[in-house]
């Protein structure tokens, strides 16, 4: 009694504080909560987007989801795409944040301000802009592979299915190499210097350093840029969108623009909301799981700081 | 060994010339001829330079009306953004007010949670409340979904603050709005620069939301989804294209290179942290 009593009273005392929260719950239910819950309820149903939806299917989108080629292709396609992140562009970012980390390299704040500018540009416009510099008939990089021999014929790097995976690939890479660079450059930051001032003393050479020094001290914050690096690199649309829309014959198509052509894609006769709704909630549970297996790695740095 | 690491320069240099050409690329294309880009002209000074391609873009496809679009929808999505984290992140931040611990636990779980999947129903959501016919859908679409950093840059930064600040105000006779408005808020200024910076690039740059907002009304377009429209439509015309490139591109790495020192160490501080 007394205890609900005093809840109660500081629940009123705080009313100020519940009013300032409100608009953030309200938007938080409303776009956070609540399309997480609709994507599970629009699952089961035949739906095409007009009024609400009425023709429960059970089970059968779900299933249709698991039994499409095209879904696992656009879903090994999505994950290519982490895995080129987590693979390639964690590694070679951090050769890059190590060089550029030496105060004695003249202009490297210039380095790491071009190498950064891509990641600040609107990815569906330098997607367009790579699109016209890598086409086939005339673009520059065309023009000048072939002009110094390197090519016997020009490539339709975008537009053949042998390679418009790997280019938009190494687009993305262009992309996200600047901010894992940051990440990797603001972790370096945090080792004290007379660590190496005493590697030095003791006669440590630069291998023995980045091997017995650099590396151990960096893997704390290393958890936090690869759980950082895979969450970006899950969505890639806005760039095969503009240079590929997931063509040509789905070779680039990823779960994203997969979805947007079920709900969206002007030239579908109907929409499929529900469908597009369950290739969500599959490949949403399918990211959280990989997420959470980098939970562990998470909590054993968490429990080191606070320990 | 200092010449040694000095070497790196023979390939650092031609490295980032070449991770920067496509920018050179753009502003070099974008005053040339339409002939002289046909000829297939590498030289990165235009032999002819034109001021032609602008006008195309701004005129004909409509990139001056997707500029305004843009400021507007920028703006409007980082208004939002830091009123709503503003409020909430001083609300956590002060005082223990009951079930703050659930508040922030739910946030941070739903830092994990993947949720770019959930575009439809947001367009649902949109369309029933009625505002899927003007840039305001497609603001709430993007402002909408927590800001789970920001709201929790906002409440360490409040929390930060001296107990005495508060007391003093209150001695002096304001209420817990005026105190938040007048004595906490302004000190809060390098939180609302930072958190200001951050929403506006992404929401400048934002392209899912507004294209989907914008499917049945192009005269909405933001300039991303414009420039994917000119594409589509006018594949060919490379000049105005990469003209429009330029009008999109410009004011967002203006923005970036006046305070790219803000931009940088808030990203630095959200890894640290």
């Amino acid at each position: 009694m007394t205890a609900r009593h005093t809840l109660a009273a500081r629940i009123a005392k705080h009313r100020w504080h519940y009013l300032f929260l409100t608009p953030m719950v309200v938007l938080f239910v409303g776009f956070t909560a609540w399309p997480m819950l609709a994507s599970w309820w629009y699952a089961f149903f035949d739906w095409d987007g007009l009024g609400p939806p009425t023709s429960w299917v059970g089970l059968a989108n779900f299933s249709e989801v698991l039994g499409s080629p095209a879904f696992w292709n656009a879903f090994k396609n999505s994950f290519l795409f982490s895995l080129v992140a987590v693979g390639v562009q964690m590694p070679l970012t951090l050769l890059f944040a190590i060089l550029l980390n030496n105060p004695r390299l003249r202009g490297r704040n210039l380095y790491r301000l071009f190498l950064f500018l891509p990641v600040v540009t609107t990815t569906a416009v330098v997607g367009i802009v790579f699109a016209v510099m890598l086409d086939p008939a005339g673009g520059f990089v065309n023009e000048i592979l072939t002009g110094v021999g390197l090519l016997p014929e020009p490539v339709n790097f975008l537009g053949s299915d042998r390679t418009a995976l790997a280019t938009v690939l190494v687009i993305d890479l262009w992309k996200g190499f600047g901010i894992t660079l940051i990440y990797w450059l603001a972790a370096l930051q945090t080792i004290p210097p007379d660590v190496y001032e005493a590697a030095k003393v003791d006669g440590a050479t630069a291998r023995q350093v980045l091997r017995h020094i650099t590396v151990p001290m960096l893997v704390p914050i290393a958890t936090v840029i690869l759980l950082l690096t895979f969450q970006s690199s899950m969505n890639p649309f806005d760039l095969i969108q503009a240079t590929t829309k997931g063509g040509p014959n789905y070779a680039t198509d990823v779960v994203a623009t997969y979805i947007y052509r079920y709900a969206f894609d002007p030239q579908m006769a109907a929409p499929r909301y529900g469908f597009a709704c369950a290739a969500g909630v599959v490949f949403g549970m399918c990211t959280l799981l990989l997420t959470l297996l980098q939970a562990p790695l998470l909590r054993r740095r968490y429990l080191k700081a606070s320990g | 060994m200092r010449y040694r690491l000095q070497l790196w320069h023979a390939f650092l240099v031609p490295f980032a010339l070449m991770w920067i050409y496509p920018f050179v690329w753009v502003v070099s294309s974008a005053f040339k001829s339409q002939r002289e880009m046909l000829l297939g002209g590498l030289s990165v000074w235009p032999a002819e330079p034109t001021f032609d391609n602008f006008v195309r873009a701004w005129q004909v496809a409509n990139f001056g009306e997707y500029t305004l679009n843009t400021v507007v929808f920028s703006a409007a999505v980082v208004t939002v953004v830091v009123f709503v984290s503003a409020t909430a992140g001083y609300a956590l931040g002060r005082g223990q007010m009951p079930g703050k611990k659930i508040v922030v636990g739910v946030l941070i779980a739903t830092m994990f949670i993947p949720h770019g999947y959930t575009i439809i129903p947001v367009f649902k959501l949109v369309d029933e409340l009625g505002l899927n016919n003007g840039l305001i859908g497609a603001v709430l679409a993007a402002a909408g979904p927590a800001h789970v950093v920001q709201i929790l840059l906002f409440m360490g930064y409040f929390s930060s603050l001296p107990q005495e600040l508060e007391d003093a105000a209150r001695i002096d006779g304001a209420g817990y709005v005026r105190i938040f408005w007048q004595v906490m808020l302004p000190l809060a200024k390098p939180i609302i620069g930072t958190v200001t910076l951050f929403t506006f690039i992404s929401a400048w740059n934002a392209f899912m939301v507004p294209l989907v907002f914008t499917l049945g009304r192009p005269d909405l377009r933001t300039l991303g989804v414009g420039m994917y429209s000119f594409f589509g439509q006018y594949t060919a015309d490379w000049t105005g294209l990469a003209a429009a490139a330029c009008i999109s591109l410009l004011p967002i790495v203006t923005v970036f290179l006046c305070l790219q020192r803000t931009f940088v160490e808030g990203i630095a501080g959200a890894v640290k942290s």
